[in-house]
């Protein structure tokens, strides 16, 4: 019978990534209400060293798979290896990522193995013996309560959601047969280019200042990329900035561009039309700065100011210089 | 060239969802619905495709009959005919389901490529692409936004946190588009006369062979939490607002 909690680990470029931490500490509390093990998937190329750290976080045993071929991520490669180690060890629950790797991954396995998936949830729990996965559906407009009728029953969490908390298992290395059919991987990566900007992707960032059709111009941004470089926080923006050529399309919170959970966002001159609203209204404060009272961002703001954004944000600024140091 | 394009009909973003009192879905009344935004990315790319190298465009969509409009605004973008997956036993689908009906219909056509939104931003599962190219035994590339055909494989530019990943792949494959890719046309009006005379072929679950009993299934569907009521921060001018503002940041919310 499928038993245990199984996690699929990410690392990239030999360190792992943070959401690797949050599925490890989450499979650890499902696991515990049942008394069952946790184990991870790591793949990669030289990365048994990282085991050790999956064990620090909750994880019992590491199947590793050690083989070039899978640096960096293709999906037919990874999605193979990962449905093997998954049909020998029949885990009950199995957690991925809800990032870009993950999605992509996720779905290629649960497919493989015929299997339900639960993609971007924000909390999961064993209910009555269940696994049950919650997920926002419509952007957030409203959340659904999924059930599973076979096994492993899949999830994938949303970044920065869940929380990564110390709690020190064995974190044993089983090395497990990673050979990959290299004929049958029709895919090539054939660049990455990365960015050099040396900021999070927005989906990772623990604050975000964003704009909207109130900064005025792509210009206007100057502002908030000051007070973002005094946070050390991403800069997002709504549609209409986008849209209008101001920022980039990477940039842009909302139910067509980026779901974000982070600490703290500051909305500024967004209004908070329902599509922007549901990108970001699993953050974890929310702050409004518009000078039109009427705003429905004020509805979602735990704090909000009615007043000239491009004056109340250097004085933030200028504020938290003082207070961060 | 072969092309096949999925689309989804779905409500516009701007619609307030209402869940219904039993928890067992949404108001589906006052909602106005559209083609799925990311399966409009797919749609274009599609006919772009068609206009360069020749071929014909099929557009599949699996939904209750109000989901023909949409296909009949593909087909009236340029696409040349449809099939409509019709059935009640879907209303409760999930991704692997619907991604099975999708490669049933699929596999009896010839095919080179197959787009597909990168997600529906209904149930936004972003699911459906990858599970159709593994029904179908082909590569996958998702979440793309710049895509080049050079004969027999496509090199796309897909996004990931903090990188930008160079694929190719030979065809055949499946696609699923994100925004960016390009800027989808609209309708024009003598594209809307000639889509109604455009076949569209309407298939049930019956015609296509495949189990329909849902692997991941909504259980209940609640309101978003409630957040706490907000304050608004006052003051006499912007330097003693933002002022409060950052102590409140910093004392009672932690976020600083």
């Amino acid at each position: 019978m499928a038993k245990g909690v199984m996690i699929v680990a990410e690392q990239r470029d030999g360190a792992l990534r943070k959401i690797s931490l949050e599925l490890a500490s989450t499979a650890r509390k499902l696991a515990d209400q049942t008394g069952d093990e946790v184990s991870a998937i790591l793949l990669g190329s030289g990365i048994e060293g990282l085991a050790a750290e999956l064990g620090k976080y909750g994880v019992d045993k590491v199947f590793v798979g050690d083989n070039a071929a899978l640096e960096p991520y293709i999906t037919e490669a990874h999605a193979d290896v990962v449905a093997k180690i998954v049909k020998e060890n029949d885990p009950a629950i199995l957690l991925l990522g809800a990032s870009s790797q993950g999605k992509d991954l996720s779905a290629r396995v649960a497919a493989k193995l015929a299997t339900g998936l639960a993609t971007d949830c924000t909390d999961v729990k064993i209910d009555g013996g269940k696994f049950v996965a919650i997920r926002p559906l419509y952007a957030g407009k409203c959340v659904g309560e999924i059930e599973f009728t076979s096994t492993p029953a899949m999830a994938s969490l949303r970044p920065n959601v869940f929380a990564a908390e110390e709690n020190a298992k064995a974190g044993a290395v089983v090395k497990v047969d990673a050979a990959v059919d290299a004929a049958a991987i029709k895919s090539k990566v054939v660049e990455v280019q990365k960015d050099t900007s040396g900021k999070v992707d927005l989906t990772e960032a623990n604050v975000i200042v964003s704009g909207g059709r109130g900064m005025k111009d792509a210009d206007g941004f100057a502002v908030l990329e000051a007070l973002a470089d005094v946070l050390k926080a991403n800069v997002g923006a709504s549609r209409a900035a986008v849209d209008a050529g101001w920022r980039q399309q990477k940039d842009q919170v909302g139910q067509t561009g980026k779901v974000v959970s982070p600490n703290l966002y500051i909305a500024c001159g967004i209004s908070g039309a329902i599509q922007h609203l549901a990108g970001m209204s699993s953050s974890k404060c929310i702050v409004a700065i518009n000078k039109d009272p009427e705003a429905p961002i004020f509805t979602k703001a735990d704090y909000g100011i009615v007043d000239d954004l491009f004056k109340v944000v250097p004085e933030l600024t200028a504020v938290c210089k003082k207070i961060i140091g | 060239m072969n092309i096949i394009a999925c689309v989804k009909q779905v409500p516009d973003t701007e619609a307030q969802i209402k869940v219904k009192a039993d928890g067992s879905g949404i108001e589906e009344g006052q909602i106005k619905w559209v083609m799925n935004p990311y399966d409009e990315f797919g749609v274009e790319e599609a006919l772009k495709m068609k206009e360069k190298n020749g071929g014909d465009v099929t557009i599949i969509c699996v939904g209750p009959a109000r989901a023909m409009e949409t296909i009949r605004t593909a087909l009236a973008m340029g696409a040349d005919k449809g099939i409509h997956i019709c059935d009640p036993v879907f209303d409760n689908a999930d991704a692997f389901v619907i991604a099975n009906a999708l490669a049933a219909a699929i596999k009896t056509l010839p095919h080179d490529i197959i787009f597909c939104g990168q997600r529906a931003i209904d149930d936004d599962s972003g699911q459906v692409g990858a599970m159709l190219a593994e029904a179908l035994g082909l590569p996958q590339l998702t979440v793309i936004t710049k895509l080049d055909f050079a004969g027999s494989s496509v090199k796309v530019v897909r996004p990931v946190e903090g990188a930008q990943m160079v694929i190719e792949t030979p065809l055949p494959c499946v696609v699923t588009a994100q925004k960016g890719l390009n800027e989808p046309r609209y309708a024009s009006l003598p594209g809307i006369m000639k889509a109604k005379k455009k076949p569209v072929d309407v298939k049930k679950a019956a015609d296509l062979g495949i189990a329909t009993e849902a692997k991941a299934k909504v259980a209940k569907v609640v309101p978003p939490p409630a957040r706490p009521p907000g304050k608004i921060v006052g003051g006499d001018d912007p330097a003693q607002k933002a002022a409060e503002l950052g102590r409140l940041l910093r004392e009672e919310a932690k976020a600083i």
